[in-house]
C-alpha cells in the first residue's frame, strides 16, 4: 500500500505558484522529476506511490502514461511562466520507470528539451530494474539522451532477494552495468539495501563487496525501513519476520562505508557514495540544497522557491485531472522563513560540507559546540564555520539536528 | 407496603427524647445497604412510590438544582410502630471506608444502636468488622441482620451461626431480610425501636451538639450535621465551635426527611443540620461540640481528634503550565476534606507540584481521581510514603514526610507508623497470608476462627507495608476473598534508611524512597532494572545507579543509541521529515531533563506506578 500524502493547504486548480515562490526562479538549478508508478510485482517492503500493470486501466494505463505526464510537462511550462528556464537534472523513478518502452521515456525527454529545454552536460538519470532491461533498451534509452542509469540491486544474496520479494537474478546486475557501460553510460549506480530480516552482517558484505565487483561510479545504501502499511510491516507484527535491530543497522552502515571507501568511493550523503565529486547524483543534490524542481507524475512532489506541493496520488485520478485541464496538485505548503530554514538545516547536514553555522541560532550554536566535544560534528569544520557529520554523527544525524533546531 | 407518611409525626425541636432512635447501618459495600434505605423511606412514607426511585440518598444531581447537595448524611424517618406511638429514627450515614476510621467513630458516636448488615450469600467482610467493634466500643445496641435471603444462594443459617458467634448472640436473634423485596423489613423497624435506646440528655443544660460530618455545597456553604447531646439549639442564634471558639450566626437548622426542611431548632437527642455560611469544612470540624454564645457549655463532648494525615504522595501537572489549576482544584477540594493536607514542593526532576497528606492510600485515590476526572488535570503522583519521626544524635528531630529530604548523616533513630490489621479470609489461605505479613515486617496479634472455613487474623504491620501494593498481593493471594482493615495504633523504631536513584550520577529525588535496610537491595536492583527499560536510549551511556550515602548497592547502565537517522531523504520525504522534527521536538518539550538525560514523563509515570513496567518505550 502507498503510504498517504502529508496534510497541506489546498492547491489552487490552475497550479499557480505564489509570486514570492516565481520570484528566484532560474537563479537555482531546476530539476524535473517523473515518477512512473508502476511496477511488475509489487514488493512487500516498499511504500512507494506503485501499482502493478493488472491494478490500472483507461486513462492510467502504462500504455496511455507518457501522454498523461506529458500533459503536466505543458501545464508546468505554463505555470512556470514564459523565463527561459533549461533543465539541468532529469530523473525518472518509480515504481519501475524501465516498465515503459524506451520510446516512450526517450519521448518524454524529449518533450522536456522542446518545452524548457536543457543545460549543456545536463544529467539524466532513470532508475531501472535489472529484470527489465537488455542490451538493447539500455542502447536505446542512451540514444535517446539518458547519461546516468541507477539499478535496484538490492542485494546479491538469494534468500534476501526473496524476502524483499525481488525477482531478479542476482547475476543479472552485473551484465545489466556490462550493457549500460556498452551503451555509453556516463554514470551508472546501484542500490543496495540493508538490515532485511534474515540477513546477516556476512550477507550483507556479500552483497557490497559485489556491487563493487561491478565496480559502479555511484552507491545508494539504504537500511530498510518497515514502513507502515506494508506488507512486510504486517509480517513483523505478526511476528512472521524480525524488524532489523537499530544497533545491527549501525554496524551495517559501518562495514558499508568501510569497503565503499576502501575501494575509493567517498560518502557524500548520508546514504550515497560516488567514486569522484562528478559522479554525485546532481539530481538528488537539487533536494537537499534546496533547488526548485517539478515533480510529473502521480503522487509525485515538487518545489519551487518555498512552496511544495504534491500531486493527487492515483493514477486514475492523476489522468483524470489533466484531462479536465486542471492541476494535479492535491495540497501545498507555502513554507515560512523559518520552516525554509529548519529544512535547510535538516537536509543540508546530510551532506558531507555539511552546513553553515551562522544558519543556527544562537541556542542552536551553543547545541553544535556540544555536539563536536560529542565527536557528532567534525571540529574542523566547524573551525571553518560549518556543521559537518562525523561518521558517528552520520548514524545519528536526526538527533544532531534535532539539537541543533532547538 | 403502606406508603403514607404519618400525620401526627413528632415535630422537630419539641420531640420527646423517649420516642426518638438514632442508629446507623453498618455494612459492606454491595452488601444492600443503600437498598434497604430506600426499603425504610417507602416503609415510613417519607418517599411515596411516585418519587421513589433506587437508591434514593445516593443521588446528588436533584438535590443540587434545589440548591443544596446532599448525601445521605442523616435522615429523620417518622414511624407508627405497632404499639400506636408515632417514633422519629434518626438513620445517620456511616463512612464505608478503612482511611476514615475517626469519621466512622464519630457517626457511631452520634447512635445508640447499629443494624449489622451483612450478605447472607457473602458473610462478615473485615471492614464490616472493624466498624462493628467500633461500635461495640462506643455501647451501641448491635441489631443483626442478614440482607439478600431472597437469592439463591443465600446461606441465612451458617452466616447467622457466623455473626452470632462473634457478637454473642443466639442465631435465632438474627433477623433475615430482604431489603429488595422488602421482606422482614418491617420486623427490622420494629426491633430498632423495641431494643434501641432513646439518647438520653439534660435538656436545661447548656447546649452541646457533635459534629459527626461538614459538607461544601456551592450554594449554602458548609452544610455542618450534629446530634444533639445536651440542651437545645434554636434558629437564629449565634453558636459557638468549642476547639476553635470562633462564633457563627446561625442561618438555618433542620432536619432531613428526604429533603432539608427548616426547624425551629433542635432538642436533646435530636439529629439534622447547621448553616452558618462559613466556605470551609476546616471550621466545622468533625468531632467537634457545637454549643451557644450566649450560654456557652464548658466542657467540650469527649473523643475529638484532629485529623492526621499519614501517608503522603507529591502531586505534579504533568504539563507545568496547569501548576495554578492544580492548586485551585486543590483548594476546591480542601474545602469539603478538611483531612487533605498540601503545601507546594520543588522537585528537580518533576518541576512544580505539591505534597500531599492522605488519612491513608484509599483517601490518596479518591483525591486523586477526584484531580483527574472533575478537574481534568494529568497529573504525575509519586509513590506513596508515610510519615517519619527522626531523632538525630544532637538530640534534634525531623518529621519527614519527602524521602527525599530524609536526613543525612547522625541518625539516632527512626520511627515508622505502624497499624493494627485486621484481615478476613477463608482458613484455606491462612498459610499464604502469614507469609506475606511476615515479608512485610508483620507481627501476628492473634487469629481467630468465626466459623470452621473464617478466620480472623490480627496483625501489628508497618504502615510503609501496607501502602505498598499490599492489599493488591493480599487479593491475588486469596483469590480476592481476603478482606482488610487497618488502624492507625502507634509508632516503631525501625532499621530504615534512604536509597537514593541516580542518573549519570545525578540523583533523581523523585525516585528516592525510605525502605526497611534488609530492603534496600532489592528496592535499588528494581529500580534501576525498571528505568533501564523505561528511559530511552540517549547518545551516550547512562549510568542507572542505586545508593544509600555515598554507596552504590545496585547498578544498571542504558547503552548509547548508536542509530537515529532516516536512511532516506528526497523529494518526496522532506515535508514529511519536516513534520515528524516538529513532532518530536514537541515531545523534547514534555521530556523532563535530568542532567543531559532526557526522561520521558512517561517513563517517571511508569516508574513510579507500582505495577510492572508498561511496554519498552524506546525510540
Amino acid at each position: 500500500m502507498p503510504s498517504a500524502l502529508p496534510e497541506g493547504e489546498p492547491a489552487p486548480p490552475d497550479g499557480r505558484l505564489p509570486a514570492s515562490s516565481l520570484a528566484g526562479l532560474g537563479s537555482r538549478p531546476f530539476g524535473i522529476y517523473v515518477h512512473v508508478p508502476y511496477c511488475a510485482v509489487r514488493c512487500g517492503y516498499c511504500d512507494f506511490n506503485t501499482y502493478t500493470a493488472t491494478e490500472l486501466g483507461g486513462g492510467a494505463s502504462q500504455q496511455a502514461y507518457a501522454g498523461t505526464a506529458a500533459a503536466e510537462l505543458t501545464l508546468a511550462r505554463g505555470v512556470l511562466g514564459a523565463l527561459d528556464l533549461p533543465v539541468a537534472t532529469v530523473f525518472f523513478g518509480g515504481g519501475t520507470p524501465t516498465l515503459l518502452p524506451p520510446d516512450d521515456l526517450g519521448g518524454l525527454v524529449r518533450r522536456i528539451r522542446d518545452d524548457f529545454g536543457l543545460v549543456e552536460g545536463a544529467e539524466v538519470t532513470t532508475e531501472a530494474n535489472p529484470d527489465s532491461v537488455d542490451a538493447e533498451s539500455l542502447h536505446r534509452l542512451r540514444e535517446a539522451g539518458f547519461t546516468r542509469v541507477s539499478f535496484g540491486m538490492q542485494s546479491a544474496v538469494p534468500h534476501v532477494l526473496r524476502t524483499l520479494d525481488r525477482t531478479h537474478d542476482p547475476d543479472r546486475v552485473a551484465l545489466a552495468v556490462g550493457w549500460a557501460r556498452a551503451a555509453g553510460f556516463e554514470g551508472v549506480s546501484l542500490d543496495l539495501i540493508y538490515g532485511t530480516p534474515g540477513e546477516s552482517l556476512t550477507d550483507w558484505r556479500t552483497s557490497i563487496e559485489a556491487a563493487l565487483a561491478c565496480e559502479p561510479d555511484h552507491v545508494s545504501a539504504y537500511a530498510l525501513v518497515v514502513e507502515e502499511g506494508t506488507r512486510l510491516a504486517g509480517q513483523v507484527r505478526r511476528g512472521e519476520l524480525a524488524a532489523p535491530d537499530d544497533d545491527a543497522l549501525a554496524d551495517r552502515y559501518l562495514l558499508a562505508d568501510d569497503l565503499l571507501g576502501v575501494s575509493g568511493m567517498a560518502w557524500y550523503e548520508i546514504s550515497n557514495w560516488a567514486r569522484a565529486d562528478h559522479q554525485q547524483a546532481r539530481h538528488n543534490e537539487g533536494y537537499w540544497l534546496g533547488h526548485d524542481w517539478w515533480g510529473i507524475g502521480p503522487g509525485a512532489h515538487s518545489h519551487v522557491g518555498g512552496t511544495r506541493w504534491w500531486n493527487v496520488k492515483h493514477p486514475s485520478a492523476y489522468s483524470a485531472r489533466l484531462t479536465a485541464g486542471s492541476s494535479p496538485a492535491y495540497a501545498r505548503e507555502v513554507l515560512t522563513a523559518e520552516q525554509q530554514r529548519v529544512e535547510r538545516v535538516l537536509l543540508g547536514i546530510r551532506l558531507r560540507e555539511g552546513h553553515p553555522l551562522d544558519d543556527l541560532t544562537p541556542i542552536g550554536r551553543s547545541a553544535a559546540d556540544q555536539a563536536v566535544t560529542d565527536e557528532l560534528l567534525d571540529r574542523s569544520a566547524q573551525a571553518n564555520g560549518r556543521a559537518a557529520l562525523t561518521l558517528r554523527g552520520r548514524l545519528l544525524a536526526d538527533a544532531v539536528v534535532r539539537d541543533l533546531l532547538d | 407496603m403502606p406508603a403514607s407518611r404519618p400525620t401526627d409525626e413528632p415535630v422537630p425541636s419539641r420531640t420527646d427524647a423517649a420516642i426518638l432512635r438514632n442508629f446507623c447501618i453498618i455494612a459492606h459495600i454491595d452488601h444492600g445497604k443503600s437498598t434497604l434505605a430506600d426499603r425504610m423511606l417507602q416503609l415510613t412514607g417519607v418517599v411515596d412510590e411516585r418519587t421513589m426511585r433506587a437508591q434514593y440518598l445516593d443521588r446528588m444531581d436533584i438535590e443540587r438544582e434545589r440548591g443544596i447537595t446532599i448525601k445521605s448524611q442523616a435522615v429523620r424517618l417518622p414511624y407508627a410502630a405497632d404499639d400506636g406511638t408515632v417514633y422519629a429514627l434518626n438513620m445517620i450515614d456511616t463512612p464505608g471506608h478503612v482511611d476514615f476510621t475517626y469519621e466512622v467513630s464519630r457517626s457511631l458516636a452520634a447512635c445508640e444502636g447499629t443494624v449489622l448488615l451483612v450478605d447472607a450469600a457473602q458473610g462478615i467482610e473485615a471492614q464490616t468488622l472493624a466498624n462493628l467493634y467500633l461500635a461495640l466500643e462506643n455501647d451501641l445496641q448491635i441489631i443483626p441482620v442478614l440482607n439478600k435471603i431472597d437469592l439463591p444462594s443465600a446461606q441465612p443459617g451458617k452466616y447467622a451461626a457466623e455473626i452470632a458467634h462473634i457478637i454473642g448472640c443466639d442465631s435465632d436473634d438474627v433477623l433475615r431480610v430482604s431489603a429488595k423485596t422488602g421482606e422482614g423489613v418491617r420486623e427490622l423497624l420494629e426491633k430498632i425501636v423495641r431494643d434501641v435506646p432513646p439518647p438520653v440528655g439534660d435538656p436545661h443544660a447548656p447546649a452541646r451538639a457533635m459534629i459527626f460530618d461538614s459538607v461544601y455545597d456551592v450554594y449554602r456553604g458548609v452544610v455542618t450535621y450534629v446530634r444533639v447531646i445536651d440542651g437545645h439549639l434554636s434558629s437564629r442564634e449565634r453558636i459557638l465551635m468549642l476547639s476553635t471558639r470562633a462564633q457563627h450566626d446561625l442561618l438555618e437548622i433542620g432536619v432531613i426527611s428526604p429533603e432539608p426542611s427548616p426547624t425551629e431548632g433542635l432538642g436533646v437527642g435530636e439529629v439534622g443540620y447547621l448553616i452558618t455560611g462559613v466556605k470551609d469544612v476546616r471550621q466545622s470540624k468533625v468531632g467537634d461540640t457545637v454549643t451557644t454564645a450566649t450560654k456557652p457549655a464548658t466542657r467540650a463532648l469527649g473523643g475529638y481528634k484532629d485529623p492526621k494525615p499519614m501517608v503522603f504522595s507529591g502531586l505534579y501537572p504533568v504539563d507545568g503550565d496547569d501548576y495554578p489549576d492544580l492548586r485551585d482544584a486543590l483548594e476546591r477540594l480542601q474545602l469539603n476534606d478538611a483531612a487533605l493536607l498540601w503545601e507546594p514542593e520543588t522537585s528537580a526532576a518533576l518541576g512544580f507540584g505539591f505534597r500531599c497528606g492522605f488519612l491513608g492510600l484509599l483517601h490518596l485515590e479518591i483525591v486523586r481521581e477526584r484531580l483527574e476526572r472533575e478537574f481534568d488535570l494529568n497529573l504525575i503522583a509519586t509513590a506513596p510514603n508515610v510519615v517519619y519521626r527522626v531523632a538525630m544524635d544532637d538530640g534534634g528531630e525531623r518529621v519527614v514526610t519527602n524521602p527525599s529530604e530524609f536526613p543525612e548523616g547522625k541518625i539516632a533513630e527512626v520511627f515508622e507508623p505502624v497499624v493494627r490489621a485486621t484481615i478476613l479470609a477463608p482458613s484455606d489461605y491462612i498459610g499464604s497470608i502469614m507469609d506475606l505479613c511476615q515479608t512485610r515486617r508483620g507481627t501476628l496479634q492473634g487469629m481467630d476462627y468465626l466459623s470452621e472455613e473464617r478466620v480472623e487474623l490480627r496483625y501489628s504491620l508497618p504502615l510503609a507495608e501496607i501502602v505498598f501494593d499490599f492489599f493488591d498481593n493480599l487479593k491475588s493471594r486469596t483469590r480476592g476473598y481476603a478482606s482488610l482493615d487497618y488502624e492507625v495504633e502507634g509508632e516503631q523504631a525501625a532499621a530504615l534508611v534512604k536509597v537514593d536513584i541516580l542518573l549519570q550520577g545525578e540523583t533523581v529525588d523523585a525516585f528516592s524512597a525510605v525502605v526497611h535496610r534488609d530492603k534496600a537491595y532489592a528496592y535499588g536492583v528494581q529500580m534501576t532494572q525498571r528505568l533501564r527499560e523505561l528511559i530511552p536510549r540517549q547518545q551516550f551511556e547512562v549510568p542507572i545507579q542505586a545508593a544509600i550515602g555515598a554507596r552504590i548497592i545496585a547498578r544498571e547502565s542504558i547503552r548509547a543509541i548508536r542509530k537515529d537517522v532516516l536512511a532516506k531523504c528526497y523529494g518526496g520525504d522532506i515535508t514529511r521529515k519536516r513534520k515528524l522534527l516538529e513532532k518530536q521536538k514537541e515531545g523534547k518539550k514534555r521530556m523532563k531533563m535530568v542532567g543531559r538525560v532526557e526522561v520521558p514523563q512517561e517513563a517517571f509515570i511508569a516508574a513510579l506506578s507500582t505495577d510492572s513496567p508498561a511496554e519498552k518505550t524506546r525510540r
